[in-house]
């Protein structure tokens, strides 16, 4: 629930940049319930073109694309849910077809490598800065040091 | 002939560069002159020697040789002349010579304006770039050289793809190229440091303006890049996460990061060993991307198994050269002393900050484009990493650090006032709050972090505004001495306040172009109109166009506003017959700083055209802010104790009298 929550907020956060007006979509394939096709959308961005290399089917004027872009309709229409229509379609088609990979122990690195190098460089930087500070102790001056910046001092004056 | 002539000048520039990479190496270690200036010598040979082969390869296409392969395989006789000569570096052999060019062209600059830098240390410099000369002169040669002749000459050639027959292309690559492979120059210094055992802040100061040239040519080449995609692709998209866009965002963030963390050392003598480390690193990915993309691994880890000689040459020179780094590195960082005290609460507290979240953002951005391959190499299971990820990921690393960009210049060096800082930022502070508070009533349909997303773009702005009018003391000094401090400050205060500005205006771009666009596909007929933007565009009809090596249909569209007529475009399909491959020419009108953008998609059954026409909301302050932070590049590059460099030791005529003797 915890890891839920995060991600939610991080969604959030992303969120900006992840809508994104989209190429391939023909008009006869859109629906007519504005917040239908709008849920439509963001789910095709989160969808692979299978043929395609690294484009959404959001983007793809590939058929295999359009096929896909029907069936996510069809199913919002039947009803589902954005999590529902995903799931259907990542059980027809693998895992492969989402261009968010699952938290899973095989992604772990994948999602794990941005919080752990943000940790570890916020650890060396705490640790650095306490390096740091251990050597800035001032060294002690010694009496003959001392009454040497007097006269000086003096002499300034 | 002349391409045998050219193909010689390439084994040449071979045989110049292995001198190069030893002997001016063993002089240094020996202190003997004469063998250190062998390096310059041998760096210009190496030069001109490329180039005349490169200039071969060149004339080779002008005239339509098609006894090349290479020739053949890219280029056509209808051709026009300019994608002739882009067509040279538009092929893997051509652009290996072409990155191979520009390497060699750092190396004679070093040699030339490096005149003020100790000797041993240019020397070592040369040879260390000379190492990777030899690396990828041998990879030309062995794997992917552009000179091989065929029996059989065709009639024709096969004519280049069709998409990177754009003025685009001319540009694109090298830029990104000067910027690649300009930071080997960073790659060697740190080397070279790392041979001698000598690493000052005097070193941080001759390695800065080669950093700030690779950056800025850099950031030209992605952001060129980025506009090329949008207008060619017809998506109207600018960024898409693609494994070969990142291939080049990987060396800029980490070149970022070590353009402001040598600022540090510069100025500080601090952060040593991790500006050494960066330099290495950002070479590295320049290193990376270059596999990445030549090698095919992209387009699939299968096709990369079944004709793996081009990619696993690149991947040794890809583990000897960052290996051999990290050794060197790992041999002698312990030796070098860190200097220069500082609160957290500082400039280098704050650079330090910056180069924290940058490095994540690389490495982020380095998992997400390796995994998929990684995952599919090692376990045979395929896996996605596209745009929702990297939204997901990056985007959360970038809004602390834009956060945290206008408060870095106003902290002091060695211990900073946050909340002086933030008192000199009240106004920014203020009057971007009431930016977003304004964007978020005008567009209540829209998302407010849209609105947060303007109004930090705007803070970025307007604190680096902030901290000029600061130090020039405008508001706060009679205006006649604020104008004459305004006049004194250093090139490189304005540098940074331009980069910085440019980074907001990039964001408020970003923002508003993925959030308040707007999108209208119709099914159309010539006379039918679409509303756009508080624009009205009219379908005019569609002629046939016959190019020099393509046909088009061309679609006219009349714009108006309010009853009278602003402007015409076209937006045209064309199909090139020679690849069999269509494009789309998209018909784009720029009205202030949004961008009508219509494309043509299909032909219906029933004789309509489905015609996509997007407003594309404040889309060029996208590009306008990369041109801000090149501005900011060259004037930083441009500042005086850059241009003057650092001061020399007057050992030089003692170092005379020793060569002489």
């Amino acid at each position: 629930m915890r890891r839920f929550c995060l991600i939610l907020a991080l969604s959030l956060l992303a969120g900006l940049s992840l809508v994104r007006p989209g190429f391939a979509v023909n008009p006869d394939e859109v629906l007519a319930d504005p917040a239908l096709e709008t849920r439509a959308r963001e789910i095709s961005l989160e969808l692979r073109c299978l043929v395609c290399q690294n484009q959404s089917i959001d983007d793809s004027n590939a058929d295999l694309a359009r096929d896909l872009r029907l069936l996510v309709r069809e199913r919002l229409k039947e009803g589902d849910s954005n999590e529902q229509v995903l799931d259907y379609v990542v059980s027809r088609y693998g895992e492969f077809v989402l261009l968010k990979p699952r938290f899973s122990v095989r992604t772990v690195l994948l999602w794990g490598t941005p919080v752990a190098i943000l940790m570890i460089g916020i650890v060396a930087i705490v640790l650095g800065a306490r390096g740091r500070r251990g050597r800035r102790a001032p060294p002690v001056l010694s009496a003959d040091e001392q009454a040497e910046i007097e006269r000086l001092m003096k002499r300034g004056e | 002939m002349i391409t045998e002539l050219g193909h010689y000048a390439l084994i040449l520039a071979l045989a110049t560069a292995l001198v190069q990479s030893l002997v001016p190496l063993i002089g240094a270690q020996r202190g003997d002159a004469g063998m250190m200036a062998v390096g310059p010598m041998a760096a210009n040979i190496s030069f001109v020697l490329v180039a005349f082969s490169f200039l071969t390869l060149t004339y080779a296409y002008v005239i339509s040789d098609f006894s090349l392969l290479n020739v053949v395989e890219n280029s056509h006789s209808m051709k026009p002349m300019i994608y002739k000569i882009t067509g040279v570096w538009g092929n893997h052999e051509g652009s290996m010579l072409l990155w191979v060019l520009i390497l060699v062209i750092f190396s004679t600059l070093v040699a030339t304006f490096g005149r003020n830098l100790p000797d041993t240390l240019r020397a070592n410099v040369l040879s260390v770039q000379a190492w990777i000369t030899v690396a990828f002169l041998l990879f030309i040669l062995l794997t992917s050289n552009p000179f091989i002749r065929l029996s059989n000459a065709p009639a024709e050639g096969n004519d280049l793809n069709p998409i990177l027959q754009d003025l685009g292309l001319a540009i694109h690559p090298p830029l990104l190229y000067l910027g690649y492979v300009g930071f080997s120059i960073s790659f060697s210094f740190a080397a070279a440091a790392l041979i001698e055992g000598r690493l000052d802040a005097a070193w941080a100061r001759w390695v800065r303006p080669w950093t700030l040239v690779a950056w800025t040519f850099l950031t030209a080449g992605i952001a060129m890049g980025s506009y090329w995609a949008y207008y060619e692709l017809g998506w109207g998209g600018w960024w898409f996460w693609d494994p070969v866009e990142n291939a080049s965002f990987m060396p800029w963030l980490a070149g970022t990061a070590l353009l402001h963390s040598a600022l540090v050392m510069e100025k500080r003598e601090a952060l040593k060993v991790w500006t050494v480390l960066l330099s290495i690193l950002t070479f590295s990915f320049s290193l990376l991307g270059t596999f990445l993309v030549r090698s095919g691994v992209l387009t699939s880890v299968h096709a990369f198994a079944t004709d793996p000689t081009r990619g696993v040459f690149i991947l040794g020179i890809l583990a000897l050269f960052i290996g051999g780094a990290f050794t060197l590195f790992g041999l002698r960082a312990g030796a070098l002393r860190t200097g220069g005290l500082f609160a957290p609460i500082s400039r280098e507290g704050a650079l330090v900050l910056n180069n924290l979240f940058l490095t994540t953002a690389t490495a982020t951005v380095f998992v997400g484009t390796l995994y998929p391959l990684l995952l599919e190499a090692t376990t045979g299971t395929k896996i996605s990493v596209g745009a929702p990820f990297f939204n997901l990921t990056f985007g959360p690393l970038m809004i602390p650090l834009m956060i945290a960009v206008p408060f870095g210049p106003l902290l002091a060096w060695k211990r900073g006032d946050l909340m002086g800082a933030t008192q000199r930022l009240y106004a920014a502070i203020g009057i971007s709050l009431v930016v977003g508070l304004v964007i978020m009533a005008l567009t209540s349909d829209e998302p407010v972090l849209a609105a947060a997303g303007m109004a930090l773009g705007v803070f970025v702005i307007l604190g680096a505004l902030t901290d000029i009018v600061q130090r020039a003391g405008i508001g706060r000094l009679p205006a006649s001495t604020a104008w004459a401090r305004f006049k004194g400050l250093p090139r490189s205060a304005f540098g940074t306040a331009f980069a910085h500005a440019g980074l907001g205006v990039t964001m408020i771009g970003v923002v508003a172009a993925s959030v308040y666009s707007t999108e209208h596909v119709s099914a159309m007929r010539a006379g039918d109109t679409v509303d756009a933007g508080g624009y009205t565009v009219r379908f005019d009809g569609i002629t046939d166009v016959q190019g020099p090596n393509y046909t088009a249909k061309s679609a006219a569209f009349i714009v108006s506003k309010g009853g009278a007529e602003v402007a015409r475009v076209a937006s045209a399909k064309r199909f090139y017959p020679a690849r069999q491959m269509p494009t789309t020419e998209a018909g784009i009108l720029t009205f202030g700083a949004s961008q009508l953008y219509i494309a043509l998609g299909d032909f219906q059954s029933n004789g309509t055209l489905v015609v996509r026409v997007w407003w594309k909301s404040w889309v060029t302050f996208i590009w306008y802010g990369t041109v801000l932070m090149m501005i900011g590049g060259a004037l930083s590059l441009s500042d005086r104790r850059l241009r003057i460099g650092a001061p020399r030791k007057a050992a030089r005529p003692a170092k005379q009298a020793e060569a002489v003797a």
